[in-house]
């Protein structure tokens, strides 16, 4: 835990407060790859003169997964440490099957793990690779999607390096896309850093495999599922929260849903798509 | 019954009710507070707004209202009740067998009353399977796998035990297992949702069938993959069907993505009821049309047929429901059920 910072605007908690949403606006749901705050989990966020952080959060329901739950709560707990001033953070989770355990095992810094005991037979790495995964794979079907509508070629797509997709012109409407694939992308990377990956290829699947630039249509129509459910799943989660807690409470402004391939010839890849595995 | 502008009668099999006891003198904890109220937090947020029910007859709405609301107000011609034990929450259990079957004795051609089982009871639950399959003849089974029993929070179907009484199942005749995918299943670090048992039960039963409840949501995409490798596997709508009225653009993507991986054969109507009502539920998905937006991109389209198929014959099939016996026995009663515009 870091020191409190003596030259810290002590005076100004309303700074304070802001830099911890900042913070915490960085943390997604793993399930939904939505910002925590977006979704409208966190309820309050307390700074005291000594550094101390509060911050208050809620689930749709009471029976929200233990493991997202707590995966949740750490990564809040994590980020928002990281702020130099801050003393201590304490993560209240209310109103869920696990709170007892969720808020206490992450006060103390405890793993899953030893949080569970007994319930649980292992860390969290696992669930936390595949849902990484599959937000790769949503924020990569979102960005060929678009690159592919803004006239840029398959083949050439394919083959692509990392520092040139990076260095696509700042005025292409895809800009932001591009930002969110590569903060995912490290989930496929093999080299250690930045650097070490600009020479990759930027397009792989869930493997690393690369693709094809024939079967593209097809590879992008089976990703679209993982799209289409997330958004599905937001859904639910935003009506659920409102529905427990009022209509205030669930920002409603979601994504809107998926669009579906406007180029590319869909007749020809199905069969494709329904024999080969498209699944990643 | 559900008629058409064009006077075609479609015939509705609703796969999926409940008759549960949610009430304040049922509850045996928290737990079954909180489980009702989460039930009643979907009914709230996915019912059109003058469909919504006070809360005290969402918690017990008994056998009147259910016939009513199903067969007289609503569409259904019949109805699968689907039961869900939660014994560890509920002193009389909430929604059993046993209480389904007082609307069967009612009523014996409007429903179809399924039983359940849990692995976890060993021995003694291979024998209460039996004495439900000579009891109440049942074809189908419920399973939830997320019930908690004890210090135990769900089983998968993979799991040594539950194999038996799939083996079982075969043995009785009892082909169609409806799986209610569920969270809290140990271990807590795996992912709770995962749909992967369905999988590996379904090629190991191959005389069964697998009726994945609400599509797997929150795993559709999961689910679609497996249901395109087996053959064997079906997605119930319940869930994914209210989303017609506040979400269509939604309803829509899911509905096409259901038709292209799993086919219409393979999708069934469910209302979940006492969670939403066969009413509104049918009149919207009668009137729901693909954008052509949609149906253009995926090559699939919601037809008259694929209606016809979800709403009532895919269910048939799988009863061994003759349609046509069916609708001349209930037609006396029929006469009284509501037209659709």
């Amino acid at each position: 835990m870091t020191t409190a910072n003596a030259t810290a605007a002590v005076d100004r908690p309303s700074t304070r407060i802001a830099e911890v949403w900042d913070r915490l606006a960085s943390v997604t749901d793993p399930e939904l790859d939505e910002s925590v705050t977006g979704l409208g989990f966190v309820t309050h966020v307390e700074v005291d003169a000594a550094g101390a952080v509060q911050i208050g959060f809620r689930l749709p329901t009471y029976w929200c997964a233990a493991n997202f739950a707590f995966l949740m709560a750490d990564d809040m707990r994590v980020a928002v440490a990281g702020l130099p001033w801050v003393t201590n953070v304490a993560i209240e989770l209310a109103d869920h099957m696990y709170a007892g355990e969720i808020n206490r095992g992450v006060a103390a810094g405890r793993s899953f793990q030893d949080s569970f005991g007994a319930q649980a037979s292992g860390e969290l790495d696992g669930i936390r690779r595949t849902f990484m995964v599959k937000a790769f794979q949503r924020r990569q079907e979102a960005l060929l999607t678009s690159l592919l509508e803004h006239g840029h070629e398959p083949a050439r797509l394919v083959r692509m390096s990392v520092a040139e997709l990076a260095g696509l012109p700042g005025d292409c409407a895809s800009r932001r896309l591009v930002e969110r694939y590569l903060e995912r992308r490290t989930v496929v990377a093999s080299g250690a850093n930045a650097a070490a990956q600009a020479n990759e290829t930027a397009f792989v699947d869930a493997r690393g495999a690369l693709l094809d630039a024939d079967g593209l249509g097809a590879y992008l129509r089976a990703l679209r599922r993982v799209g289409v459910n997330a958004q599905f799943n937001s859904a639910l989660c935003r009506g659920l929260l409102a529905a427990r807690y009022g209509d205030a409470a669930a920002p409603q402004a979601g994504i809107e849903p998926v669009h579906f391939v406007s180029a590319g010839d869909w007749k020809e890849t199905v069969e494709a798509t329904r024999s080969g595995n498209a699944s990643a | 019954m559900y008629r058409t502008k064009s006077g075609e009668d479609i015939f509705i099999i609703d796969g999926h009710v409940h008759l549960w006891d949610g009430s304040k003198a049922n509850l045996k904890n928290v737990h079954g507070q909180q489980f009702i109220d989460c039930f009643y937090a979907y009914h709230s947020n996915l019912s059109p707004k003058e469909y919504l029910w006070p809360k005290e007859k969402f918690d017990n709405y008994g056998p009147e209202v259910m016939y009513d609301d199903l067969f007289v107000k609503g569409y259904d011609d019949m109805a699968i009740c689907q039961p869900t034990y939660l014994t560890d929450f509920y002193k009389n259990g909430f929604n059993t067998t046993e209480r389904n079957y007082e609307m069967k004795k009612r009523h014996p051609d409007r429903f179809i009353v399924n039983g359940a089982f849990d692995p976890r009871d060993g021995e003694a639950g291979l024998d209460y399977l039996d004495e439900l399959s000579e009891t109440y003849g049942i074809k189908g089974v419920k399973l939830y796998t997320a019930e908690w029993r004890g210090d135990s929070k769900g089983y998968k179907l993979s799991d040594p035990g539950a194999q038996k009484y799939l083996e079982r199942c075969g043995k009785l005749g009892i082909k169609n297992i409806h799986v209610h995918k569920g969270p809290t299943i140990l271990p807590l670090n795996l992912d709770a949702f995962d749909v992967a048992d369905i999988d590996d039960a379904a090629t190991n039963f191959q005389n069964l069938n697998f009726i994945v409840e609400h599509c797997g949501l929150p795993r559709l995409d999961d689910f679609c993959w497996i249901a395109t490798q087996e053959t064997n596997v079906y997605g119930g709508l319940a869930v994914v069907l209210p989303f017609i009225h506040s979400r269509p653009e939604y309803f829509a993507h899911v509905i096409s993505e259901l038709l292209f991986w799993i086919g219409e054969d393979k999708i069934l109507y469910g209302s979940d009821y006492g969670i939403w009502s066969p009413k509104w539920l049918i009149e919207k998905f009668m009137a729901f049309e693909l954008p052509e937006s949609v149906s253009k991109e995926t090559g699939v389209q919601l037809s008259l047929t694929a209606k016809k198929k979800i709403l009532g014959l895919n269910a048939a099939r799988l009863y061994g429901i003759d349609v046509e016996a069916q609708k001349k026995l209930l037609g006396g009663v029929r006469k009284a059920a509501a037209v659709g515009a």
